[in-house]
């Protein structure tokens, strides 16, 4: 990856705060701050990844992304245009670009629509195909993400999980999209489907020209399919860099933690394990200062009174800690 | 098992989708048949509708026929169940009472469920003020009891069949906006329907397509449940003089006719009252054979 390139998206202090109601009146009694200023950027062409723990707000970042839930606060600069400032008219326009792939195979595609249906409504939406060329290109599609023409007319009950995550995509392909995020899309899958998927999604990024924003808690697969990676934990990113980096030398002790937990499969290799202890703090209240500061084993007392700030320390690798 | 397809001949892959794949309809039919008690539902069902249609060639006499010379005649071969007190041939009526029957019981049913439909995805989709007040005012119509509710509206519009459809569909509705709310609320949570969004699909359309389709299964049970219903509350409505008029041959005025010569003629009530028994139970057997079927968590 050149150091300079295209951002294909830039997101800029993004925050999600879920209001907590209460009481009688349905007063907001607190928030649940579910993404809580985020930067990052994706360039075009390239995965970036997004690991973290579950429940640290990857999900809703990438739903903020596509504005399936509205942002609190914040900029997301789509090829430079703030498209929480678009109208609702010009952000159907935008859709056509950004496309999403979920985790579950079994609940994203409607079970009372045909694969044919699934596919070809994109293009029903804007008009893109119609009648035989219609289905024309839903066959091209089916064909594209490794299904068959015979296909088309059958319900996603009809099929296993990898299929249907292949007709998901098969979907978010179908408006010639330009960034992709695939919110967890092999977490649900086998073991030995997963590769299957993963392979073609990345062949279909180098056909297509695609970018992805790829979420995941599992570092072996973000390993394998990203060119960056960014590390959230609480609402916030603390660490990005390029993959190989990021592996070899993690700075952030959130990061050093989460990478020593993947296992390596060699019993003779002893390597020493990050235990981190006590749990996640509440997105509720989360911690003054650095969110991390409660677990981190190499806390110091301004980590519990400033909050640091995503720092570049070269050669794009960015880094929240006062350590650095 | 089918996941390395892309290795395999699309024959290979057709053979094995086929032991896979039934469709959906198909299933519930299977499930469907394995209920003894459902599949007479049915056929009871399919009975009453063909009775309904062929009432003029099967009755034996003409339902409004007066015959003063043969008053109360018990059941015999020539009047098989009997006449009333104005001679009229009760077989005859309770066969033309079917239609009545059939069509109250479809009819309001059908519009009270399309109101509710339409409430009912409209206030789980939108939420907010739009559900509070969709939802207070079904809180409203339920707070009635629905007798009382239809007999007030009955009053005042004045007692007339097509009157029977109006006062039944404005009892009707909140029982399905509650439904189909209820089923919304899921609904619209699942993943299906934040890709529609993604990719841009007008709200309606999201209503229409994704979910509207998807709440199709408990309203069938619903509208096989509300038929009969609506048959007890259009008959009970008759009974109590503020349904159908006379001489129409409706079975609730055909009983409340008949209550006063309970004892000396029981043959002019037992056998409409009968009537609305059977068809009240076969639709309700339905009703629970098509739930049942229809209930994926039966599968497992």
């Amino acid at each position: 990856m050149e150091y300079n390139q295209e951002k294909l998206l830039e997101v800029k202090d993004l925050k999600k705060y879920f209001p907590i109601t209460g009481g009688l009146f349905r007063k907001t009694i607190g928030s649940v701050k579910a993404v809580d200023g985020v930067d990052l950027y994706i360039k075009r062409g390239e995965t970036l990844g997004l690991v973290g723990e579950s429940g640290c707000g990857k999900s809703t970042l990438g739903r903020v992304i596509l504005r399936l839930i509205d942002a609190t606060n914040g900029e997301i600069k789509y090829e430079g245009k703030n498209i929480l400032k678009l109208r609702r008219e010009q952000m159907r326009e935008l859709r056509k670009k950004m496309q999403i792939i979920f985790q579950d195979p079994y609940a994203s595609l409607n079970p009372r629509m045909t694969v044919g249906d699934i596919i070809g409504e994109p293009m029903d939406i804007y008009n893109l195909a119609k009648g035989h060329k219609r289905e024309e290109k839903v066959l091209e599609l089916l064909n594209i993400v490794g299904l068959g023409t015979q296909h088309i007319r059958r319900y996603p009950h009809e099929f296993s999980g990898g299929q249907r995550q292949r007709i998901g995509i098969a979907r978010a392909l179908a408006v010639d999209p330009e960034l992709i995020i695939c919110d967890e899309p092999v977490s649900a899958l086998d073991v030995s489907v997963r590769s299957q998927v993963l392979n073609l999604m990345q062949e279909l990024q180098q056909k297509y020209e695609l970018t992805y924003l790829f979420i995941s808690h599992d570092l072996s697969v973000v390993k394998h399919i990203s060119d960056r990676i960014s590390v959230m934990y609480l609402g916030k990113v603390v660490e990005i860099s390029e993959k190989n980096t990021l592996y070899r030398k993690p700075l952030h002790p959130y990061t050093q933690a989460l990478l020593s937990a993947i296992p390596i499969p060699d019993p003779e290799i002893k390597r020493e394990r990050i235990i981190l202890e006590g749990d996640v703090p509440t997105p509720i209240n989360p911690p003054k200062g650095c969110r991390f500061s409660t677990r981190c084993q190499y806390a110091k007392p301004i980590c519990s009174q400033q909050e640091p700030v995503l720092k570049d320390i070269g050669f794009e690798h960015f880094v929240a800690c006062h350590l650095y | 098992m089918i996941e390395l397809n892309r290795n395999k001949f699309p024959e290979q892959i057709d053979e094995e989708m086929e032991l896979q794949g039934t469709t959906f309809i198909k299933e519930v039919w299977y499930r469907f048949k394995k209920n003894r008690m459902a599949m007479v539902g049915a056929v009871i069902v399919i009975l009453m509708i063909c009775i309904a249609f062929l009432a003029s060639q099967i009755a034996p006499h003409d339902p409004y026929e007066v015959d003063l010379t043969n008053q109360f005649s018990p059941p015999n071969s020539k009047y098989l169940l009997g006449t009333d007190i104005y001679g009229r041939d009760v077989l005859s009526r309770i066969i033309y009472g079917t239609r009545i029957s059939l069509v109250i019981g479809l009819i309001p049913t059908l519009i009270s469920m399309a109101i509710g439909s339409v409430l009912g995805i409209i206030s789980g989709y939108y939420g907010g003020k739009v559900d509070s007040i969709i939802m207070r005012l079904a809180d409203m119509v339920m707070a009635f009891p629905s007798l009382l509710l239809a007999m007030v509206v009955m009053y005042t519009l004045g007692a007339s069949l097509y009157n029977i459809f109006i006062a039944l569909s404005i009892v009707g509705w909140a029982g399905t906006a509650r439904v189909v709310r209820a089923q919304t609320l899921s609904i619209k949570e699942k993943e299906y329907v934040e890709a529609a969004r993604a990719i841009g699909v007008k709200n309606w359309v999201i209503m229409l397509r994704h979910i509207f389709p998807n709440c199709m299964a408990p309203l069938l049970v619903m509208l096989t449940m509300g038929i009969p219903g609506a048959i007890m509350s259009e008959a009970s409505l008759s009974f109590l003089g503020v349904g159908a008029r006379p001489p129409t041959p409706s079975w609730g005025l055909m009983i409340s006719n008949g209550k006063e010569y309970l004892f000396s003629a029981p043959w002019v009530a037992i056998s409409p009252g009968f009537s609305i028994l059977i068809i009240v139970l076969a639709f309700n057997f339905l009703g629970d054979g098509l739930r049942d079927a229809l209930d994926p968590y039966m599968k497992q």
